[in-house]
């Protein structure tokens, strides 16, 4: 027993003292630069940052976009029967995939729920977020991440069983609210409240189903998300005339696709496929006039179109890069009436998102 | 130590064939193996996160949390700190696990000894119940539970209500709550003071029968004091504490105590789930005492209940207490599926709420980790004390 416990105790001191011996050598390479992932994509430039700073060329040779998006939020994104997405932040990644690969179906899309997005972005699982995420400081800041722009302007809103008689949002003081984990959402209920006055109590979910459920089973007043998601949501419920959706909207969600720090380049290329995307509804190009549209005078729609300068080069693409977004996907104007416009389902006025030269918000700075 | 070497060296000699010499170099290597590797990821993490531009660090438990907790045991609002959020996690956590291990235990033994019974039906409905509560996912069983509860339940302006002041609704159950006053401390002291009592009675009790053979009805005796002595000052002095009953306004109820349906819920499936498994070691310890021990106590005139209680049970508890150390570890740990119905556990709000707000995934996932590592070392350390009291005395 006594001399188990000496050979232990030599050991640890011979062991310390091994490690305090390599510890200078194992240091000077840093534990950046012998990092595997630094080989594996070393066919750029042979530098440690050539992995963050090199999503365009993973996404080449991998020959596909990852993409992450919502499990299932119609109108932004939405698996059909048979496995087909559809929805505003599909449709920005096909825009993306056009860019590059002049094909729209290069994309795999990574259903995420609203807790483990961002880890999935920050661990290289997708190349790009586009899951109807809110840009806040501490997102953009805390997380790695970089904001791409504004896709959507959403704000917080809540639906309630129409038999409780609730009319507005100071109606809900002392009321029980429905959420998801993990969201944006669930904070700013508590602001809203806290604000106002109010008494409330909150349950977050993980599973947006769940919460779904406790609403429909009268366990909470009110279930509160996105307003583009309220009205999905009503959609969803049994009897969709038997629930009311709020008229306040508490708080301001900037949505927008997110990529990691770190990568300028493909940053850039993040945001201005979007900017693309509001240039072209902007100067009327479509996915069927694109062609003709080519051979306009118009200096902004030639630069727009590559017949001028060399934009796409700029960022790393060809000059045609819009032409391949608008012909696959069409502006976005077309995205938004194709996927919750009026015409659909979920019904949704421009409003906010309307160009800012038609009484909306939507602006992109200039292709120039 | 001074004297150790020089008496190592003595008898053994420092030559590679000599098994000391060996193990000393062979576990040096080792040790320097796993502190390089930890060196190696923690340093790795640090500069990933670091070129990610990723926060780190714990600085960030005394921000303000801002997110409200539907059920908390300690003073909490939304300007309290992320690190009161733990806490309120934590507790959380706790009472519900807490309660499960002894609910599930009691059940578990009752199922257990039934599965035994020589009544078919008994036998066959305790069999029934280990076979569908075993074989069905906890998570499913969560739901169902948590839906069962609530569906059949009245919105709050309809409520249940089974006594004065108690009242039944989809938003929980909600009891009067007492409020203590001055004169509750006699009542306070009196009632530990019976407890001890009580408890002193019983061992007398036991020494005495051990000495002499002779019985006293201790545990009669002791319940009369510890109910009968808070009872005659009550009646004397007045009640010790007034009733906060709660009233009925707008959504729900003010003031009382109450118990939402998702504690309810997830109680109630772990523990009927866990006992289930702690069913089957039961009899299985029951089967393992030889049968001749019975028969010896029939022999000697002992009735059926005292030959489980006196004979059977204390030798199958060395078989029982480990395996069921492991259900009860079980247990806690699967308490961390509250999220999916929204009971604020420790994981919900703190590997979830607060994790999503400060994004420092590394650390709160670490110290989420560190938090069940204690409780199961905490808990299997209690177990292996009782362990070590019903493991058979080598005389
Ligand atoms: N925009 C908010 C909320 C995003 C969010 O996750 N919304 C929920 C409620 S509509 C959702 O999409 N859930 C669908 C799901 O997880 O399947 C944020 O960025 O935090």
């Amino acid at each position: 027993m006594e001399n188990r416990f000496q050979a232990l105790l030599m050991g640890l001191v011979l062991g310390a003292a091994i490690v305090y011996l390599f510890m200078p050598i194992a240091q000077a390479p840093g534990p950046a630069g012998n990092r595997p992932a630094a080989a594996e994509s070393a066919d750029g430039k042979a530098r440690p940052e050539v992995r963050a700073g090199n999503t365009l060329a993973e996404v080449r040779n991998r020959g596909e976009l990852v993409c992450g998006v919502n499990q299932g939020l119609p109108g932004f994104s939405n698996p059909d029967d048979k496995g087909h997405w559809s929805g505003i932040d599909v449709d920005y990644c096909r825009a993306l995939a056009s860019a590059i690969f002049d094909d729209p179906t290069k994309v795999k899309f990574r259903p995420l729920n609203a807790k483990d997005r961002f880890t999935a972005l920050q661990s290289g699982e997708i190349d790009i977020l586009s899951r109807n995420t809110t840009w806040t400081m501490s997102r953009d800041t805390q997380l790695g991440l970089d904001f791409a722009g504004v896709s959507y302007y959403d704000g917080q809103g809540f639906i309630v069983h129409k038999d409780s008689g609730i009319e507005n949002a100071a109606d809900l003081d002392g009321a029980t609210i429905c959420t998801q984990t993990g969201t944006t959402t669930e904070l700013n209920v508590a602001d809203y409240f806290r604000s106002h006055g109010y008494k409330y109590k909150v349950l977050s979910y993980e599973k947006n189903d769940e919460a779904l459920a406790a609403y429909d089973n009268h366990r909470c007043d009110a279930y509160t998300t996105d307003a583009s998601g309220l009205a999905a949501v009503r959609l969803k419920m049994k009897d969709p005339s038997q629930h009311r959706i709020l008229p306040e909207i508490i708080s301001k969600e900037p949505l927008g696709p997110a990529v990691r720090q770190g990568d300028p380049q493909w940053a850039d290329i993040a945001r201005w496929t979007l900017f693309a995307l509001i240039n072209a509804d902007e100067l009327g190009v479509t996915s069927k006039n694109v062609e003709e549209m080519k051979g306009s005078d118009s200096p902004r729609v030639r630069r727009l179109l590559g017949g001028e300068g060399a934009y796409g080069h700029m960022i790393g693409l060809t000059d045609d890069w819009v032409v391949r977004i608008i012909r696959h996907v069409g502006n976005y104007s077309e995205v938004f009436e194709r996927n919750v416009g009026t015409n659909t389902k979920l019904g949704i006025e421009r409003g906010l998102n309307a160009l800012w030269n038609k009484g909306g918000i939507m602006y992109a700075p200039p292709i120039r | 130590m001074a004297g150790a070497p020089t008496k190592g060296k003595q008898k053994i000699g420092l030559k590679w064939s000599n098994p000391a010499v060996q193990s000393v170099v062979y576990q040096a290597a080792l040790i320097a193996v796993v502190l390089y590797g930890g060196w190696v990821i923690v340093t790795t993490t640090q500069a990933n996160l670091a070129r990610l531009n990723i926060a780190t660090g714990f600085g960030f438990m005394d921000n303000t949390a801002g997110f409200g907790i539907v059920q908390s045991l300690i003073p909490y609002t939304e300007e309290s700190s992320y690190g009161r959020a733990f806490l309120v996690g934590l507790i959380n956590t706790l009472m519900v696990a807490g309660i499960g291990i002894v609910l599930a235990t009691i059940l578990g033994f009752f199922v257990g000894v039934a599965r035994l019974s020589s009544n078919w039906l008994v036998s066959r409905l305790a069999w029934t119940y280990v076979e569908v509560m075993r074989n069905i996912p906890l998570l499913l069983q969560l739901f169902f539970c948590y839906f069962t509860v609530l569906r059949p339940l009245p919105p709050p302006a309809d409520s249940l209500s089974p006594l004065e002041g108690v009242y039944l609704n989809n938003r929980g159950v909600v009891v009067p709550s007492p409020v203590f006053g001055e004169s509750s401390t006699l009542f306070v002291i009196a009632v530990l003071l019976s407890l001890v009592a009580g408890y002193a009675i019983i061992r007398w009790a036991r020494k005495r029968q051990a000495a002499t053979g002779e019985i006293f009805p201790a545990w009669r005796t002791a319940i009369a004091i510890v109910l009968g002595v808070p009872a005659l000052i009550w009646l004397v002095g007045g009640a010790p504490f007034t009733l906060d009953l709660p009233v009925y306004r707008g959504f729900g109820f003010d003031g009382g105590m109450r118990l939402i349906p998702e504690f309810i819920a997830l109680l109630l499936g772990l523990t009927l789930y866990t006992a289930a498994f702690i069913a089957e070691i039961v009899r299985a310890g029951i089967l393992s005492v030889s049968h001749g021990q019975t028969e010896a106590a029939y022999a000697l005139g002992l009735p059926q209940g005292r030959t489980l209680r006196l004979v059977v049970i204390p030798q199958a508890l060395r078989v029982i207490v480990p395996p069921l150390t492991s259900q009860l570890l079980n247990l806690t740990k699967n308490s961390s599926l509250a999220v999916a119905i929204a009971y604020p556990d420790l994981v919900a709000v703190f590997a979830g709420t607060v994790l999503n707000q400060t994004g420092q995934a590394i650390e709160v996932i670490a110290l989420t980790m560190a938090v069940y590592l204690t409780i199961s070392l905490v808990t299997s350390f209690l177990m292996n004390l009782y362990n070590a009291r019903v493991a058979i005395q080598e005389r």
